[in-house]
């Protein structure tokens, strides 16, 4: 019998759709939802398959539940995921950072929309990008995803379960309205083609087993509950035993562990892609439904000669320093293109470090940045570099 | 010539010793706190109760009483504040042959994790939830708490409690819940019995249990350590199957205990399994 996990075909599907079904692909077997415009459609499509691959949907009480609810399936031994949007995505972090700091695998998709606040439930924005980074208190590395196609939606949800796996952490994708509500062909290949990774588990003597030992990639096995290993598991600072350890040292340890299973696999975990780089002097920096912006502002400017590529960040988080950095040293300035007021833009200023200009080409958000806007600081651009 | 190997002495072995970590002793309750008395009546339960502790999970939120998951030596988790029902929730129904206990505080549960519990009560998630109910927030010094009784001084409330506190018994019951028991830390026995209940039955159980916490609501209330156990002994009344509306915890009356609601219905994965996990 087919895998009834892998809706394998040719489909015109939303965004929203494909992440769900990116999210069934990579053997996800819970979902805690909550529903909230524009990720509403990713909880309603989940909840009717994933049953049909064995996993279980639940509505819970709200994010922060729902939030709480992923944690514990994943300790269950099961991927879990859930959906939100911006109101959603703020009540989550709390226990976001629960996932973090007891190294919790799960996936969490943003469907962001305009904010502050209840802003702009149906229109599009990039405006949590910073609080997808930081938006938990303490300090923490974090791993972000942010599609431009519902095809992406598809491929990045199951990415996004390959590292939280890997890594054991919550992961991110930063889709936005557009991408999400955005219907576009989506190919899903044969079960057999899709490369799915599964949870270490540990071995050896039960009462030995410590859950937080450090290993050679700095990620340790993770036993479920009622595997036998009787393992504690807190959001305090702890040993690797798992015990509270309430020192600065223990702090210490622990947050080198942390931060390190990230900045040490920095080449395997950072996706980027690169249009027509290797002339330009302008680099465009861009990501999920701006990418596509981008990619026309791009075309437009090379057809009058304008010599500038594109950087596409496929994951935002953790952000590629050394790439900027190198590319600083190769064009003459950067144009950040992003549904927000300047976020990404300061990564890009703080890698770039004077030895390019940086730019932005922001939006307050509630539509796609028209290619023209791009175009016209291009062309601004170069203007000043003849004078 | 034979050499007698010195025997080791033995050590005497609690019973609970295998479930408690004592690599992790002593623990953190203060002299005259309620919350270890009704801890040892849940290990012991779980021990009588036979179920596999191998797939036995405490959950707990924070505060004093939220400790308890630490002490467990069983799969135990110690989650953020208020939050340990979702959790038991999403790991319950992700794996419905675990046995989910949350162990927590009366601020944990009810005041930051109410929405919690009225809906896991009302989803009838198979759990039993021990709420110890210490009548004030604990671990943060003595603050007030949704079950801080009207006019009752706290660091939060230095004039008295302008307001009112929760019946935990009424909350559950009209919440959905289908066991609901009252007792006290003094009142071991049944502490032990009640979770024994619960941990063999399938549905969403409660058992609230008064504990004193002399440190940081005794104090300020003019109750020495021992004045609340007395009160415990001799203004409480057992009346199983009283009307959950008439439960409300005043010592100047009676505060009535027993097993209020023992019911049955199916619970959120029996319901699941039949509409959606049909072969
Ligand atoms: C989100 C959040 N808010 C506040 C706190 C601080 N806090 C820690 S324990 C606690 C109250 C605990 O009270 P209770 O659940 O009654 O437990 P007790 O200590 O009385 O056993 C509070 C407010 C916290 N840890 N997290
Ligand atoms: S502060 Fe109160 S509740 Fe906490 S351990 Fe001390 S006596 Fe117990
Ligand atoms: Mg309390």
């Amino acid at each position: 019998m087919s895998n009834p996990a892998v809706l394998t075909g040719e489909h015109y599907m939303t965004g929203d759709e494909a992440c769900a079904e990116g999210g069934l692909a990579a053997g996800c077997q819970f979902f805690g939802g909550y529903p909230i415009t524009p990720a509403t459609e990713i909880a309603e499509h989940m909840s009717s398959r994933l049953p049909q691959a064995g996993g279980t949907y639940i509505q819970m009480e709200d994010e922060i539940a729902a939030m709480a609810s992923i944690l514990g399936a994943s300790w269950a031994g099961k991927k879990s995921m859930t959906s939100t949007s911006g109101p959603g995505f703020s009540l989550m972090m709390e226990n976001i950072g629960l996932g973090i700091c007891t190294e919790t695998p799960c996936v969490v998709v943003n469907v962001q929309r305009a904010g502050p606040s209840t802003g702009l439930p149906t229109l599009g924005a990039q405006g949590d990008m910073m609080q997808a980074r930081w938006g938990s208190h303490g300090h923490y590395e974090i791993i972000a995803f942010a599609p431009m196609s519902p095809q992406e939606m598809f491929y990045h949800t199951i990415e996004a379960f390959n590292l939280s796996e890997k890594y054991r952490l919550p992961v991110l994708i930063m889709s936005d309205e557009i991408i999400g509500h955005m219907s576009e062909k989506v190919i899903i290949p044969d079960a057999k083609k899709i490369k799915t990774f599964e949870r270490v588990k540990p071995k050896g003597r039960k009462d030995r087993f410590k859950p937080y030992e450090t290993t050679a990639y700095g990620v340790a096995p993770m036993p479920a509950a009622g595997d036998g290993y009787r393992v504690h598991i807190t959001g305090l600072t702890h040993d690797d035993r798992g015990y509270p350890a309430m020192s600065p040292e223990a702090q210490e340890i622990m947050m080198t562990r942390l931060i390190g299973k990230i900045q040490n696999n920095l080449d395997d975990i950072i996706r980027t892609e690169q249009y027509l780089m290797d002339d330009a002097d302008i680099c465009i920096v861009s990501y999920g439904a701006s990418a596509r912006t981008a990619y026309a502002a791009v075309e437009d400017a090379r057809r009058d000669g304008i010599k500038v590529g594109l950087l596409r960040l496929i994951t935002v988080w953790p952000f590629p320093d050394a790439l900027v950095q190198e590319l600083s040293r190769r064009v003459k300035a950067f144009v950040t293109v992003e549904m927000n007021m300047g976020q990404i833009h300061r990564e890009v200023e703080r890698c770039a470090c004077g030895r390019a200009q940086a730019v932005l080409v922001g939006h307050a958000g509630g539509a796609i940045i028209p290619p023209e806007k791009v175009y016209a600081a291009l062309k601004e651009l170069t203007l000043k570099k003849k004078k | 010539m034979a050499v007698q190997a010195k025997k080791a002495p033995i050590e005497p072995k609690h019973p609970l010793d295998d479930l408690i970590r004592t690599d992790r002793m002593p623990h953190i309750w203060c002299p005259g706190c309620g919350i270890g008395t009704v801890f040892s009546s849940c290990l012991h339960a779980m021990l009588a109760s036979g179920i596999d502790l191998d797939k036995t999970v405490m959950v707990s939120g924070i505060g004093c009483s939220g400790r308890g998951a630490g002490y467990a030596k069983v799969d135990s988790f110690h989650t953020t504040h208020g939050r340990a029902i979702p959790f038991a929730t999403g790991m319950k129904v992700a794996n419905p042959d675990l046995h989910m206990i949350v162990f927590s505080g009366d601020g944990d549960l009810f005041a930051i994790g109410g929405n919690h519990f009225i809906h896991a009560a009302r989803r009838n998630i198979d759990m039993t939830v021990i709420c110890i109910n210490n009548l004030n927030y604990g671990m943060t010094g003595g603050q007030v708490a949704a079950t801080t009784p009207s006019l009752a001084r706290t660091t939060t409330t230095p004039l008295g409690n302008p307001d009112s506190p929760f019946n935990l018994p009424l909350l559950a019951y009209a919440s959905g819940a289908t066991y609901v028991a009252r007792w006290t830390m003094l009142h071991t026995r049944e502490v032990t019995d009640s979770i024994q209940t619960c941990l063999t039955r399938k549905g969403f159980s409660f058992v609230e249990v008064l504990a004193p916490c002399p440190v940081n609501y005794g104090r300020r209330n003019k109750e020495r350590p021992l004045d609340t156990l007395k009160m415990y002994q001799d203004k409480t009344i057992i009346k199983n199957g009283a009307n959950p509306a008439e439960l409300g915890v005043d010592f100047k009356k009676r505060v009535v205990l027993g097993t209020f609601v023992d019911v049955e219905r199916p619970t959120f994965t029996e319901t699941y399994d039949k509409l959606y996990h049909k072969e």
